[in-house]
Formats: structure tokens, C-alpha cells, sequence
């Protein structure tokens, strides 16, 4: 046994001898993230200039990059955008990985690239994994449009935003002050205390609060469900139970949504308490349909893809080159402005009530 | 009848037979397709992208195949390759040098690989419990470095060495390392003493063992080695897609292992070759780019690879069935002739 304990001991004094080597190193100069001069690549897409009254090009080809394949949403989002293609003569297709990890989309960016599309949408799983491939195919000439999910601004086109944070916050509180007649105690149940869109959702919901008309409203308690359905669940039994006069609960997260309406349809304040917020039809059909929530919000993924669509198709021929101020023209939804960071928003969330809610499935 | 000459004809059939040969042949017959069918198939881009997207596996790969040579695996690479990606952004964003931070990695890399081995070898515990385990462990401590951040911008000139080509040819830096890496392996594995004891090792312990072998130490440095290799793919990994994450290389053991049983690595040990390994991850990564081009949809794509993994670990099974029946045959027949 003296053989394997001196291979260890071998092993160990190599490992010691790296560590101090690697201190030597330390203290000698190198490249940190501070010194390191990051080349942040200029915007090349925007040295053209935009002709506005230019024609959408015939037979363009497009490639939709969702974040999974499979995925509902996202195949009502890229669907959306393959039928709007044919609209204006394109061809469109979906493709992408099986899983949603950051690097699985780059082989599919590289292959595309191959594949001489003219414009790639993309719904990036991570901001900076697909820069290095949607460069290059940017300095080829292929249009890159970001949707859903945005990419590093140095790597795209435009980016369609699905709805401001601001209309996402203001009309949460819009939403939940006519169903409860605008007055009462209402509480909000978030995901992370640190979650940057749902805390700047929130100051918008508050901010909107301070308005003459939702006087009467009053914010009790923001709790935070971590987006886990259980903990989401004990909230939501916790704020009815510290807050018998509560009279809604804001929940601007999916997870909260649909493990709120759930504790809430089954208990004693089914149709007291009016639950509202952002989910999806499918978590929300049953809830809506049994009277436990009216109405609540998130945008339309219809008109994402459709918008999405154009968007790439104006890039490539030439209509728009993705600077602000330049304006979209996008059929049937009309027009968009170009905002700064060449951020397109696609407009107000949208509504689902028992009215809608069957037309989708997502 | 002349049993002496079958006897003799036989190894030479047998030599032309070896799965190895078969993936190469494999390899060669989708390369040729590639090029006849698909215009955009065989431009240099092209095969630099589908070799840079194999540089890990491949890398990962040469210490794997000494592994599972003498008999053992380790699943936790990927995780190893993720914890190194997430200690390469944790240290960046803390300032520490690219220099410092890579032999840092590496030397973690090369602990992770001990542990692994002292299991093993000190405790006797077989490497696929063992390394399932460190599985685990490795890629949770990877989300506490990290958690679920993704670190990028990490300096030009290393970003380009992981992303550039050798000048004038399509071949990226990585897989230029890699073919050196390749030869010291093979060379190694078939042309060394130590070569010669891993297959003894894999074939068996015991006798590996009284014949003097120090199997365990043997098998203590794989491991290391294997660790250190797999902390260096994650830097690699890092500066290809520019983002250090918690989550890199997720499911990548799966690929190393499948693109060696490809190669004809007999998952007992004792048989197999590195150039069979090398066709293998090549005919891997050549099929996936063929059929992605192709716009053969994921789901196709998945099974496509799973079956050539079910044939490539059935046909050596089904070869040895068929020779033992046909020797059992010709066994009879004599009997009867004789009788």
C-alpha cells in the first residue's frame, strides 16, 4: 500500500508546486477585466442608410431561432412569424436546439449562416454565448432581428421588445383597480427580491398608485414566492391569513400567478379576493373559467412573431437599418418607431379574459 | 476440408472487419455524401465551424478512452468543464488575470480528477457510482461560484485563439492542439509499455496486478489527467462562446462517452483504439452538421445518433455471436465427419 499513497503524495506536491507558481503569477503583471481594452464592435448594420419607400424584397429567406423547439410558446411566436412571411413573399422556417442552454444555439447560428438566409430572429438563452456567430453573419450581410428575449446590443439589428415595462406595470394596477372597484387593500406577490424586471415592473405599479384616482387603493405588502410554485402557494395562504381585508393581489409573475388562483379556487375567499397579473391561457384556463380570476395579462405572441417578421424583412430590403427614429411598417399591426438601442416595442400587454382565453394555447 | 487454412484467413478477415476500420469507413462514406449533396457541405467555414463545435468532446475524449481502456469512466467531465467555466468568470469579475485564473482552473481541474481517483482507488468503489456522484457535486458547486450569472468580455487576444483558424486553413487553433494531443495519446496507448499494461489493466485487474502493474496508481493519474483535461475544455469552452456559465457543457459526458463506444472502445476495457475514437467523434460531429444543413429537425437528429450508438455497441456483440456459432457449426460438422 505504499505504492498508491506515494502517487498521492506525488500528486499533492505537483498540486502545491501549480498553486505557488500561479502566486508568482499573480503578482506579476496580465490581463484583468479592467485592463483588458474590449473592442465593443461597432453597430456595422446601421452604416447604410434606410430608403423607407423601398420594396420588401421577394423570396427572402428567413430562419426563426427560438430559445427551445417544442416549446408552446415559442412555436406560437415563430408560427406566428412563418405565416406573416408569406404575406410579403418570403419563406420562413423554425429551427433550433432541443434543450434551452446558452451554447446549444451557435452551431444553429453557424448553420444558418450556411444556409445564405437573410435574416436570422433569434430568441437569445444567453446575451453573449451567440455574439461571436451573429457577428460574423452580420459581417456576411445576413439581418439579425433579437425577439422575446434580447441579445447584447452589439450583436443584432433590433431587438422587438414585447411591452415596456412601464405599460407591463401601469396596467397591472389598471387591471386590478376595476375589478375591485378601485378601492382596498391589494398586496403583490413577486418572484426574487432581485429580480430586476419584476422590482422595475413594481416601482411602475407604484408609481402608478400615487395617481389621484387609485387614492382609495392601498399597497399593504409586496411578498416574493422565489418563482417557486410550493413557496408561491404558502405566500399567497400567508397574506390572506396576515390581511383580512385584503381585497387583491397583484402577481406579475407566472409561477405566482397560477400557485395564487390555485390556493385561492380552492379556499374560503374564491370570488372575495380578485387575483390578477401575468400568466400564460394554458396555466390560467381553469381559473378563469371557474370565476376564481377575471382577467390578467401578458402580450400576444401572435402579434410578436408577426412583428418579428416584418422586422426582418424590412432590414433586409432595406426599408429600415435598425437606427432610432426610423419607422417599421408592419401590415396589418400598422406602424412601429424604432426606439433608442434599436429596440422595437411591440405595444401594450395583452388582455385574456373568458372571452379570448380559448383562442390560445401556450 | 482445411480447418488450418480458415484458421489462417481468419484474422486477416477479422482485421478488415474491426469496428474501427468500419467508423473510419463510415466517416469517409458521409464526408463524400456531405460533399455530393450539399453545396454549402464542404466550404472551409463550414468545416471549421462543425470542427470548432467538436473541439471539447475531442479533447475530453483522449483521456476518456485511456479510461474506459483499463476498465473505468468518468461522468463527471462535463461537470468539471462546468465548474471551470464558472470559476473563470467568478475570478475574472474579481479581477484576477487571465494568466493567473488558467493554471488556477487547471489545478482545481486536476482536484476534481483526484477526488474522483481516490475514490476509486482507495476505496474500491466502482467509477460509474463514484463519478455519478462527483457528477452532481461538481456542477453544484459550479452554481455556487456562479449561480445562474453568466460572465462575459473576456479578453480578444484568448477569445481568438479559441474562436480563429491556423492561418490558411480551416483548422481551428483548438483542434490544431488537439491532433498534437492526439499523437502524444496514441502513441502512448499503442506504442508504450504503459499503453500495453492500460489494455492489461482493462482485460484484467488481477492478472494486471500480479504482473506487477501499479494498476491503482495508473489508474489514480488517469483520473487526474482526465480532471485537468476536462478543466482546460471548459476554458476553451468559455472563450469560444464568450460566456462563462454555471451550466456550460450541461450533458456533454453523454457525447464523450457515446463518440467513444462509437470508436469501438469496449465499455468492459481491454479493446479498443484511439484512431477508432478519433472517427468516431469526427463521424459524430460530421453527421450532426450534415443533418443540420439538411434541416433535419432535432428530434431526427437525436435519433439518428442513438441508433448508430445502439448499432456500434450491438455489432461487436453480433460478431461474436456469429463467430462462436459458426465455429460451433463447423465443430459439429467435423464431429460427424469424423464419427
Amino acid at each position: 500500500m505504499i505504492t498508491p499513497l506515494r502517487g498521492v503524495r506525488t500528486t499533492l506536491s505537483i498540486a502545491t508546486a501549480g498553486f505557488l507558481a500561479l502566486s508568482l503569477v499573480a503578482c506579476g503583471g496580465g490581463t484583468t477585466k479592467d485592463s483588458a481594452s474590449n473592442d465593443a464592435g461597432s453597430n456595422s448594420g446601421t452604416t447604410a442608410t434606410a430608403d423607407p419607400n423601398a420594396p420588401i424584397k421577394d423570396g427572402l429567406k428567413l430562419a426563426f431561432l427560438p430559445k427551445q423547439i417544442n416549446n408552446p410558446y415559442e412555436t406560437i411566436v415563430d408560427h406566428a412569424g412563418i405565416e406573416a412571411a408569406k404575406e410579403f413573399k418570403g419563406e420562413a422556417k423554425e429551427v433550433g436546439p432541443s434543450d434551452a442552454s446558452a451554447s446549444s444555439q451557435v452551431s444553429y447560428v453557424n448553420t444558418l449562416v450556411q444556409q445564405g438566409h437573410d435574416a436570422i430572429l433569434i430568441a437569445a438563452n444567453d446575451a453573449n454565448a451567440v455574439c461571436g456567430p451573429l457577428k460574423s453573419a452580420r459581417d456576411k450581410g445576413v439581418k439579425v432581428v433579437a425577439y422575446d428575449s434580447d441579445t447584447n446590443p452589439d450583436c443584432r439589428d433590433i431587438f422587438i421588445n414585447q411591452a415596456s415595462s412601464e405599460a407591463i406595470g401601469r396596467s397591472q394596477v389598471q387591471l386590478l383597480s376595476e375589478q375591485i372597484g378601485g378601492e382596498g387593500e391589494i398586496a403583490i406577490l413577486s418572484a426574487t427580491a432581485n429580480a430586476t424586471n419584476q422590482n422595475t415592473w413594481i416601482e411602475f405599479m407604484q408609481d402608478e398608485l400615487k395617481k389621484p384616482e387609485y387614492a382609495k387603493i392601498k399597497l399593504v405588502k409586496i411578498a416574493y414566492g422565489d418563482d417557486d410554485d410550493q413557496k408561491s402557494f404558502q405566500q399567497t395562504q400567508g397574506l390572506l391569513q396576515a390581511y383580512p381585508n385584503l381585497k387583491g393581489i397583484i402577481s406579475p409573475t407566472t409561477v405566482g400567478i397560477s400557485a395564487a388562483a390555485r390556493y385561492i379556487s380552492s379556499s374560503e375567499y374564491k370570488g372575495k379576493v380578485v387575483l390578477t397579473g401575468l400568466g400564460t391561457p394554458n396555466q390560467m384556463r381553469k381559473y378563469v373559467k371557474d370565476g376564481t380570476v377575471a382577467s390578467f395579462a401578458l402580450w400576444n405572441p401572435n402579434d410578436l412573431g408577426y412583428l418579428a417578421s416584418y422586422a426582418a424583412a424590412a432590414l433586409a430590403s432595406g426599408q429600415i437599418t435598425g437606427a432610432e427614429g426610423e419607422v417599421l411598417k408592419a401590415g396589418k399591426l400598422g406602424e412601429r418607431t424604432i426606439g433608442a438601442n434599436g429596440e422595437i416595442i411591440l405595444g401594450d400587454p395583452f388582455t385574456f379574459d373568458k372571452s379570448n382565453i380559448d383562442q390560445f394555447d401556450f | 476440408m482445411a480447418p488450418d487454412l480458415i484458421a489462417r484467413r481468419a484474422p486477416a478477415l477479422g482485421k478488415i472487419l474491426r469496428w474501427d476500420v468500419l467508423v473510419g469507413v463510415m466517416l469517409v462514406a458521409v464526408f463524400g455524401a456531405g460533399l455530393g449533396t450539399n453545396e454549402n457541405f464542404g466550404n472551409s467555414d463550414n468545416i471549421a465551424f462543425a470542427l470548432s463545435d467538436l473541439a471539447e468532446i475531442a479533447l475530453i475524449a483522449l483521456p476518456m478512452t485511456l479510461l474506459v481502456v483499463c476498465g473505468e469512466v468518468d461522468l463527471s467531465v462535463a461537470s468539471v468543464l462546468g465548474l471551470s467555466s464558472a470559476l473563470t468568470g467568478y475570478l475574472w469579475n474579481a479581477g484576477w488575470t487571465f494568466e493567473t485564473i488558467v493554471p488556477f482552473v487547471l489545478v482545481v481541474g486536476a482536484i476534481c480528477g483526484l477526488v474522483n481517483g481516490l475514490l476509486v482507488t482507495k476505496l474500491g468503489l466502482p467509477s460509474l457510482a463514484v463519478t455519478i456522484g462527483t457528477m452532481t457535486l461538481y456542477r453544484g458547486l459550479a452554481y455556487v461560484v456562479l449561480g445562474t450569472e453568466a460572465v462575459s468580455e473576456f479578453p480578444q487576444v484568448y477569445s481568438e485563439w479559441a474562436t480563429e483558424t491556423v492561418p490558411g486553413t480551416a483548422i481551428p487553433y483548438s483542434v490544431a492542439l488537439f491532433i498534437v494531443l492526439a499523437i502524444i495519446t496514441g502513441l502512448l496507448l499503442h506504442a508504450t509499455g504503459l499503453g500495453r499494461s492500460l489494455f492489461a489493466i482493462g482485460n484484467s485487474e488481477d492478472a494486471a496486478f500480479f504482473a506487477g502493474i501499479r494498476v491503482k496508481r495508473i489508474k489514480l493519474i488517469l483520473f487526474v489527467v482526465t480532471g485537468f483535461v476536462a478543466a482546460f475544455a471548459g476554458i476553451v469552452f468559455t472563450l469560444r462562446y464568450g460566456s462563462a456559465r454555471a451550466d456550460n457543457g450541461a450533458g456533454l459526458e453523454m457525447s464523450v462517452i457515446a463518440a467513444v463506444l462509437l470508436g469501438g472502445v469496449d465499455f468492459d476495457g481491454g479493446k479498443g483504439t484511439l484512431g477508432g475514437v478519433i472517427a468516431g467523434v469526427l463521424l459524430i460531429g460530421v453527421l450532426r452538421n450534415l443533418l443540420m444543413l439538411d434541416d433535419v429537425s432535432t428530434e431526427v437528429q437525436a435519433i439518428v445518433t442513438g441508433l448508430l450508438l445502439v448499432i456500434s455497441v450491438l455489432a461487436p456483440r453480433l460478431a461474436v455471436l456469429y463467430r462462436e456459432g459458426r465455429s460451433r457449426r463447423r465443430a459439429v460438422a467435423e464431429a460427424s465427419a469424423s464419427g
